[in-house]
Formats: structure tokens, C-alpha cells, sequence
């Protein structure tokens, strides 16, 4: 019964969800202070249900009760107590769940900011909000629920898919759709700032933080499954342009967009309707993301199941939700626009272009991964869009971004010219080529052509965000929270940029077929293969291979690749052994047994690779402390108080 | 609602020339142009998951290969004429088909259909090992070594089967290892609805 019970709180927090949009959009519209104040209550009760509805899947998983259609299929009674606990996640009905105790999450944090809202804002955030939750509730309700019932009750479980049976699959869900959904805060604020016709841009300030943060979390799930794919997808693969990749690329791209144009509209009131779209654009990605790989729209490794009625609900929704915000945006956003202006070199135009490129990304890469798709609607054919297409193509606008990165971080707000930070710029870039043409040319040898530009701008970036902090500390000026975090996420991605640099040019791969005692070389590196032999683990059998590598005579390291064969799924899975280091990674995963004592492996030496990860969660700690350094402001009493003029007070 | 105060009195330069409302509705016309696609696609999703072989339905490739056996005559598209046939493409390097083996000697013992055998990327001392060992279910192997005949095929992997009728054309496709119940539910049937096979010739090439 207790499953029946996790139902109804699923019914019962849709329709709460349905009271929080009524009262939270109604409310103002109406001028009713009860029916606004009934909002937030409502989002509580909503919230308290959806977590009852997880508490108790989980429960059924715990309790391996296999009557429940979700839990047979996804979990099984040898399956270790952790991961019965995330399969949770493991498949389509309770990653939708997922979602939907996350955006209560998110909206249980709006809730306690709210006094730092205007009431009638505050009301109508929640509103829009409320319309998700209900969306979503309505959604796996009607077709996806994970509570029903099997009849006959199987034995046991049909166990979770062997590669999900992972910490680091424990945690890149939830992490990701942290960030992803993060991004609805964004979006209801900007809806509600439309509704209102705001002419002042408070709303602005007040989206920025929640932007930040979900734009951190959201490049922390990406590092996480880059991560994740990279040791257990067992060919040492970190980025494939895979669909699923591509959808949560695409919102990380726009949403730096955002949180960059969201500060050009807060320190001088400019781009407004830009940023309004920005914002929108950012979860409508994220929702056709989460939709896209649900819903097996695209094709893809990593799709579930294809559905047509999910399909239909979905393209509903996407239209209600997108298609109305779009609609407001149409009607409200030209009357929003700002009155100030800029020269052509000043902070405003450099982060105006930061905008352009970024668009231009996420374009190449939406462009890239709906392909397929439409050739296949117009019957030209099958068409595979990968990283020959991916990689090159994305260059075009990236490798401009960064450039003008490092310049334009020295411009200042409004005024001309670049003449003050001439020297600085020029010190950096000269500091860039002697490090970076160097480390690209000697070091790591026979690059690839844009790998030294790559060294070069990594550099050039790291030293020139630490420009204006240590100038500041010399002077002996505050650093204010948003400058550190800046900084912090600025060196972040110089780092990344030579990670991936150094990785994607200078990697060595080979692929051989090995008797016991014998020796392949990789670069500098000699990987002698010993032998296999069977192991067990705790659900599955194994071969085991062991590897010896050694360096001009000197032992390195002992790798042990292993071939697992899981006994409920009966499935294959290749494991990589991966001696790690700052520096360079070494691979060997195990191939087939080619008979006569010979198996094929997969050698690998990959430079650098860790920069790739370490860089990408740098950002995100940069988001983090830009948002929790911040010095809080008193409630909003005032909220239409400041005029236009007035902003231009603030000159960074 | 709150009614919209008026900012302070503007400077001229503005960053959009203002009243050209289009490019307001432009993100909404961008949208549905989106949607179209996603309908369409979803529309024609199920077929996605399949691998589609545009061969099912038309004449098996023309190929004449090396027979393993050697001194043989070479291997081509007269051992498919006449009768029902399986082709199947593996390799001694292949996992699953050494999986797979114990169902088609279990085909070879019912005699319905000869197995025509393509050894693809392989060599003839690894692929006769293998047929010594694990027994040899195919009426007639041809090699393979790189892969030309498996590309005119459409091979994306190993395993992958073919069943042909006796007028030489592709009947079905199995992609990834052929089990008991595939072979029941799949090629028998595909037989039986078509009048049943004919006696295989009794020789091998």
C-alpha cells in the first residue's frame, strides 16, 4: 500500500502545483494580497508531496519490491544497497521524478528569498514555477508514472544497466539536472519581469545570482559525465558530440550568454530584451534537452525508449511553456527596451560579442545534432554528424571568443579605447607566446596546427584575469566577491582550454594484438602485456589482463583492463585500467581474446587530460563564490523606484 | 499590474532602432520552425532504432572471394542460387560468434538451409583453428581479409546474418547474434510463409 501512497502524493503536489500557478499569477493580476500570499504555501505543500513520492520509491527499492514495474526493471536483489538506491535515476520514470523534486527544490530556495522580491514579483516567479511543476506532474502522471504495479510479481529484478552501476552515475544526474533545472528560476523571472512590463532593470540583479548557480552546477554535471564516459565507457573517450552531450552543452553555452549579458543589463541597463530572450532561450535548450533524450527524438546511444505518446505530450508542452513565454516576449519585450549608449571599445561591446559567439556556438552545435533529424524527415537518407563536423566547426566562433576574452576583460565600462591597458596587453600575450609556443612545440612535439594557438590563448587567459585582482591588491582595494569569482572562473577556463589543447593534439593511441610477453611502445612509454586471468566480483565474472608499463627502464605503473560479464544482464562491459596523473593519463582497456593466447588492447597515453575536468569544475567554484560572497541587499521595499539615469551611477 | 514609469529623459543613440517589432516575433517563428522538425522527427522515430538495410528486399551483392579450403573454387553468388541460404559474417576474433556457433551447427543438423560463411577481416590459419575446434557448420567459407565483400554488404559488425530466397535476393537481416529463438521466430517462419525450403544441394563447393 505503501506504493499507492507515493500515487496519490503525486497527485496531490500536482494539483497544489495547480494552486501555486492560480494563486502566484492570478494574485497580482487581480490585486488579491491573501490569493498571493497563498502562493508560497502552496509550493511548500507541493514540495512536501513530491518528496514524499520519492521517499517512497525509494523505499520500494530499498525494500526491493519487485511488483513495482520500475523498480523490476531497473534494480535487483544483488544489486549493492547503493545503487538500489540510485537506479532511482537509472531510467526514463524516475529521471522525470527527479526533475520534478529538483524544481521543487529550486523552488522551495526561491521561496525563502523571497522577502528580498517585491511581493507581486515574488507571487508571479512562483506562478510561472508552478506552471512547470504542474506540467511535469501532469506529464509523468499520464504517462510515465513509477509507480505501476506488475502483475505477476517476478522473483527478481532485471538489475541495472552495468554501466549506470557507478559512483560517479550516483551523482552526475542529480547534478545535472540541478543545473538544468536551475535555469527555470531564470525563466520565471524573466516571465514575471515581462508580465509587469518592468522598465527599470532590478530584475536583472535579482536573476543573476540564480543564473550563476545553475550555470555552476550545470558545468559541474558536464564535467562529471565527461568524467564518467571517460573511465566507463572503457575506450577513454571524454567528449563524443553525442546527442546527449550536445543538449547539455547547448544551455551551458546560452546560459554564459545569459549570466555575461545579464551584467551588461544590470550595471547599465542595456540589452535588455536580449537578455529576456537569453534567459528564455537557456531553458527552453534545457527543457528540449531533458525532452529530447526522454523522448528518443534524436537518435542516440544513450536513449531509453521511444514513445509516441510521450513524444505528443511533450511537443504540447513545449508549446504552452516556450511558445507562450515567446508569444510574452513578442508583446512585452519592445517596450522594455533600454536608452543608453556605448563606443564601440568598451566593456559593453566586448561583452556584447562574448553574446554573439557564444549564440553562434550553441547554433553550430543545435545545428549539428538536430541534422540527422531532419534529414531523416525529408528522406534524404541517414546522416551521422560527429566530431569531424563538431570539432572544426566549433573552432570558428571559439577560438575568436577567447581572443577577445583576454583583451576585453581590460575594457572598461562605456568609455573608448583600449590605450590605458595597451602595455597589459601586450606584456600578457607576449608572457602567453614565450610559455605556450614552447610547451606546444618542444614539451608535448608533433602537434596538430592550432595546438600551439591553443597553449598560447590558455595562457594568455590565465594571466590576464589575474591582472586587475593583484593590481587591486597592490593598491590595497577590496576585492569585491564578483571579481574573485570572475577571476576564478576566467583561469578556469584558460585551464580547460589547455586541457583540452593538449589532450585532443597530442594524444597516442594504439591498437594491437598482444601474446603474453610482449611489448608495444606509446610515445616514451613501453606497455608489456602479462596475461589474463578469470576473477569474480560481487555481480559479475571477469577477465583480467595485467600490463606493465615502464619508462626508459623504469616501472611506471601495473594496469588490470578487465572484460566483466554481469550474470543477471548477461552483459559485456569493457573496463579501462587508467593509471592517472596531473600530467598525462595512461590507458589499457582489453579487447577480444584473437585466439592462439593473443588478445587485441587499446593502449593509450593522454596528456593533460585532468586539466579538462579540473578546469570545468574551477569555473563552476568561480560561479559558486561570485554568488555565495555576495554582500546581501535589504528587502526590496521599492522595487520601480529607480529611474534609468540612475544606474549609470555604477561603473563597475 | 504596475504600471511602467517613465525612465529619465533618453540619449538618441540606442542600441536597436526601437519600433522594428518583427525582430521581437522573430525567436517565435524560430520556435515553430523547431517544433516542425521535432514533430516530424517524432513521427518517424520508430523506425530509428533499426538499423535500416536498404538491402532487404533486392538482389544480394554481386562477390566472388577466396575459398578457406584451399584449392577450392572461389566462393560467389551461384552457392545462393536455387535454394533458401543463410549468409553469415563472422571472424574467429569475434566474441559473440563463438556464442552464436552452437546455433548454427544446430541449423547445419536440422539441414534446413546451407550456411554460407564470409570469414571477414580475419586470417585462414585463425578461421580453420576455429572451425577445427568448434566444429564447421557452414557448407562453404569465402575470406574476407579487408573487408571489401562486408562493405558491399552493408556489414557494420560481426556478427550479422542474411537469409536469401532462391531467387538471390535478401529476404531479412539480422544484425548481432542469431539465438534458437530468433532463428525460429525471424528466418523459419520467413521460410515456411514463403512454401518452405527446398532440399539444399547435396555437395559443398
Amino acid at each position: 500500500m505503501v506504493v499507492e501512497l507515493g500515487h496519490y502524493a503525486l497527485i496531490l503536489a500536482m494539483l497544489l502545483a495547480a494552486a501555486q500557478a492560480f494563486f502566484g499569477l492570478l494574485g497580482p493580476a487581480l490585486s488579491r494580497d491573501r490569493w498571493m500570499a497563498a502562493a508560497p504555501s502552496a509550493a511548500c505543500g507541493q514540495f512536501v508531496f513530491t518528496a514524499l513520492a520519492v521517499g517512497v520509491l525509494i523505499h520500494a527499492f530499498i525494500g526491493n519490491d519487485f511488483s513495482v514495474r520500475y523498480v523490476a526493471d531497473n534494480s535487483n536483489s544483488a544489486l549493492p544497497l547503493f545503487y538500489r538506491v540510485t537506479a532511482l535515476w537509472g531510467a526514463h520514470e524516475g529521471s522525470i521524478l527527479l526533475w520534478i523534486f529538483v524544481l521543487s527544490l529550486w523552488t522551495m530556495a526561491v521561496v525563502a528569498r523571497l522577502r528580498y522580491l517585491p511581493t507581486e514579483f515574488g507571487a508571479r516567479v512562483l506562478g510561472v514555477l508552478g506552471i512547470l511543476s504542474f506540467g511535469f506532474l501532469l506529464f509523468t502522471l499520464a504517462t510515465s508514472s513509477p509507480f505501476s504495479r506488475l502483475f505477476p510479481t517476478p522473483a527478481d529484478g532485471a538489475s541495472l544497466n552495468p554501466l549506470l552501476q557507478d559512483p560517479a552515475f550516483a551523482v552526475h544526474p542529480p547534478v545535472l539536472y540541478t543545473g538544468y533545472v536551475g535555469f527555470s528560476v531564470s525563466f520565471a523571472f524573466a516571465c514575471a519581469a515581462m508580465i509587469e512590463g518592468r522598465r527599470d532593470q532590478l530584475w536583472a540583479r535579482w536573476m543573476r545570482p540564480w543564473t550563476v548557480m545553475a550555470w555552476a552546477f550545470l558545468a559541474c554535471g558536464i564535467a562529471l559525465g565527461s568524467w564518467w564516459a571517460y573511465y566507463e565507457l572503457g575506450w577513454g573517450g571524454y567528449w563524443s558530440w553525442d546527442p546527449v552531450e550536445n543538449v547539455s552543452f547547448m544551455p551551458w553555452l546560452v546560459g554564459t550568454a545569459l549570466l555575461h549579458s545579464l551584467i551588461v543589463t544590470e550595471k547599465r541597463g542595456l540589452f535588455k530584451s536580449w537578455t529576456l530572450l537569453l534567459a528564455l532561450a537557456t531553458f527552453s535548450l534545457s527543457l528540449l534537452g531533458t525532452f529530447i533524450v526522454r523522448a528518443g527524438l534524436l537518435i542516440s546511444v544513450h536513449s531509453f525508449a521511444a514513445d509516441p505518446t510521450r513524444g505528443i505530450f511533450i511537443l504540447a508542452f513545449l508549446v504552452i511553456v516556450v511558445g507562450g513565454a515567446l508569444t510574452l516576449y513578442a508583446l512585452r519585450a519592445p517596450r522594455m527596451q533600454s536608452n543608453a549608449g556605448f563606443d564601440l571599445i568598451s566593456r559593453e561591446s566586448f561583452l556584447l560579442f562574448n553574446n554573439i559567439l557564444l549564440v553562434i556556438a550553441a547554433a553550430v552545435v543545435l545545428a549539428g545534432t538536430l541534422a540527422p533529424d531532419i534529414a531523416g524527415a525529408l528522406h534524404l537518407g541517414t546522416l551521422s554528424v560527429g566530431a569531424p563536423y563538431f570539432a572544426p566547426s566549433f573552432m570558428v566562433p571559439v577560438l575568436p571568443l577567447l581572443a577577445l576574452l583576454a583583451v576585453g576583460i581590460h575594457a572598461r565600462w562605456k568609455r573608448g579605447g583600449l590605450s590605458h591597458a595597451k602595455r597589459v596587453i601586450l606584456t600578457t600575450l607576449l608572457c602567453g607566446l614565450v610559455i605556450g609556443l614552447p610547451l606546444s612545440l618542444a614539451v608535448y612535439g608533433h602537434p596538430m596546427p592550432l595546438a600551439p594557438v591553443g597553449a598560447v590563448l590558455g595562457i594568455w587567459i590565465v594571466l590576464s584575469s589575474l591582472v586587475d585582482p593583484i593590481d587591486r591588491i597592490r593598491r590595497r582595494l577590496t576585492l569585491s566577491a564578483s571579481l574573485v569569482g570572475m577571476t576564478v572562473a576566467h583561469i578556469g577556463l584558460g585551464i580547460f582550454v589547455l586541457g583540452i589543447t593538449f589532450v585532443s593534439s597530442n594524444s597516442i593511441e594504439r591498437d594491437v594484438a598482444m601474446k603474453p610477453g610482449q611489448v608495444a611502445m606509446v610515445g616514451d612509454y613501453a606497455f608489456r602485456y602479462e596475461g589474463v586471468r578469470d576473477v569474480s566480483g560481487p555481480n559479475f565474472t571477469a577477465v583480467r589482463g595485467t600490463v606493465t608499463v615502464t619508462r626508459h627502464g623504469q616501472l611506471i605503473t601495473v594496469l588490470h583492463p578487465e572484460k566483466r560479464r554481469f550474470y543477471v544482464q548477461g552483459t559485456v562491459q569493457t573496463t579501462a585500467a587508467i593509471a592517472p596523473g596531473l600530467h598525462r593519463d595512461l590507458l589499457a582497456s582489453l579487447g577480444d581474446n584473437v585466439g592462439a593466447g593473443a588478445w587485441s588492447l587499446r593502449l593509450q597515453y593522454r596528456p593533460l587530460i585532468r586539466l579538462v575536468w579540473i578546469g570545468g569544475v574551477i569555473m563552476a567554484l568561480g560561479g559558486m563564490l561570485a554568488v555565495f560572497g555576495r554582500r546581501q541587499r535589504g528587502p526590496a521595499t521599492v522595487p520601480d523606484a529607480i529611474p534609468i539615469g540612475a544606474a549609470r551611477r555604477t561603473p563597475a | 499590474m504596475n504600471q511602467p514609469i517613465e525612465g529619465a529623459p533618453t540619449p538618441p543613440q540606442e542600441a536597436g532602432t526601437g519600433s522594428s517589432r518583427w525582430r521581437f516575433v522573430l525567436p517565435l517563428g524560430l520556435f515553430a520552425a523547431l517544433l516542425i522538425v521535432l514533430f516530424v522527427g517524432l513521427v518517424h522515430s520508430p523506425e530509428k532504432n533499426i538499423i535500416p538495410s536498404p538491402l532487404v528486399g533486392k538482389a544480394a551483392p554481386q562477390f566472388s572471394i577466396p575459398n578457406l579450403v584451399s584449392g577450392g573454387e572461389p566462393v560467389s553468388n551461384a552457392a545462393l542460387r536455387g535454394h533458401w541460404s543463410l549468409v553469415n559474417v563472422w571472424g574467429s576474433w569475434c566474441a559473440t560468434c563463438r556464442d552464436e556457433h552452437q546455433t548454427l551447427l544446430m541449423i547445419k543438423q536440422q539441414g534446413a538451409v546451407p550456411i554460407i560463411g564470409i570469414d571477414w577481416n580475419d586470417t585462414p590459419a585463425n578461421a580453420s583453428n576455429w572451425l577445427q575446434q568448434l566444429g564447421n557448420p557452414y557448407q562453404q567459407v569465402g575470406e574476407d581479409p579487408n573487408g571489401r565483400v562486408a562493405i558491399d554488404w552493408g556489414v557494420y559488425a560481426a556478427p550479422e546474418s542474411f537469409l536469401i530466397n532462391p531467387q538471390g535476393v535478401i529476404v531479412y537481416k539480422e544484425v548481432g547474434e542469431i539465438t534458437p529463438e530468433i532463428w525460429r521466430e525471424q528466418f523459419l517462419s520467413r521460410i515456411d510463409a514463403a512454401g518452405g525450403a527446398s532440399p539444399p544441394p547435396a555437395t559443398g563447393g
